[in-house]
């Protein structure tokens, strides 16, 4: 119940932050709602039992990007810039597409039952599913009233097939794994012969070296080219 | 109020997409523009999520998720640059009046 009240709850927030987005005029407002929108989606991302990446949301996004995003409205912004408007006919024309668009997008994710493409995928060790509590207690009592040590072990043994699918709302050192490119979350408790998951240590490389080239040429861009050639005899 | 499903946060990753579309389209302010980026690329990460939650799919879509929120900061900060050239160059941040970049 609390979890839906919550859903809901973020997921106006989501849709309004982005609808106000494009309603609004003033670049500074938008940025406002860009944080409204972006950081309901991290808890929304929460609320799906993504840990890690609600919070890399919060830091890159709301604390990385928008910043990056609001200085620069702040560096281009002068008097007349900072409400250039689209004409009346433009703004019916884009909303008119927008609306087509997300009706036919509507429509498509309606038609498709996805309980059924789901259960065409081959599934994982452990899929992140729901914990049931109800569960975990019913197996603490069994584990209580157990008299023979085999029974004993078979309690203890469900309580931790349970404790592992708890595991599912926390993926750091899942998500560290797999850039290292180790899965134990789909190698574990596979049968034997079976050829390894692919981990993510290329991707994770390649995304380094992008970094460190998008940095470069960053700064590159950005250099104040006016001062480069006022020095005497200095030709940048 | 029924269950939350997968297709829910399919919806509301449909709506962020659809926001940045219209955003980019509409929007003459080369700043607006950026912002509909993010709303794409922000839709686009609600459906890898919820796709990782309700089906075996398990971290692989979590992680491309990540991978996509880099890109994004990464695209941002070059983005960005190019938006402050193209400022020190016409003094508007229009992007209407970009059409002397062709050739």
């Amino acid at each position: 119940m609390t979890e839906q009240l919550l859903f809901w709850v973020f997921a106006i927030l989501t849709c309004g932050g982005a609808v106000a987005v494009v309603a609004t005029q003033n670049v500074v407002r938008m940025a406002f709602w860009l944080v409204v929108s972006l950081g309901s989606v991290a808890a929304l991302f929460f609320l799906l039992h993504a840990d890690f990446l609600g919070a890399a949301q919060l830091l890159i996004y709301v604390g990385g990007t928008v910043v990056l995003l609001v200085f620069g409205v702040m560096l281009t912004a002068s008097g007349h810039t900072i409400k250039v408007q689209a004409s009346p006919a433009e703004v019916m024309l884009g909303s008119g597409v927008g609306l087509v668009l997300l009706f036919v997008l509507l429509f498509g994710i309606n038609s498709v039952d996805w309980a059924d493409v789901s259960a065409r995928i081959p599934a994982a060790g452990d899929s992140p599913a729901v914990v049931d509590e109800t569960q975990d207690r019913h197996l603490r009592e069994q584990l209580a009233s157990a008299t023979t040590p085999e029974e004993k072990a078979a309690a203890e043994e469900a309580i931790q097939a349970v404790h592992a699918r708890r595991q599912a709302g926390r993926t750091v050192r899942q998500l560290g794994l797999s850039f290292y490119g180790l899965r134990p979350d789909r190698d574990l408790n596979q049968p034997a012969g079976q050829s390894l998951a692919a981990g993510y240590l290329l991707p994770f490389e390649i995304i380094s070296i992008h970094l460190l080239v998008v940095l470069i040429g960053a700064a590159y861009l950005a250099r104040a080219k006016r001062r480069a050639t006022s020095g005497p005899g200095v030709d940048l | 109020m029924g269950e939350v499903g997968l297709e829910a946060y399919l919806f509301v990753g449909a709506v962020l997409f659809v926001c940045g579309v219209v955003c980019m389209a509409t929007k003459r302010n080369g700043i607006g523009v950026l912002m509909g980026v993010e709303l794409v690329l922000n839709g686009a990460n609600v459906n890898f999520v919820a796709f990782s939650r309700y089906t075996p799919l398990g971290l692989d879509g979590q992680a491309t998720a990540l991978f996509v929120v880099v890109l994004a900061a990464a695209e941002a900060a070059v983005a960005l640059a190019i938006a402050l050239n193209y400022y020190n160059n016409h003094l508007t941040i229009d992007v209407d009046r970009g059409n002397e970049l062709q050739g």
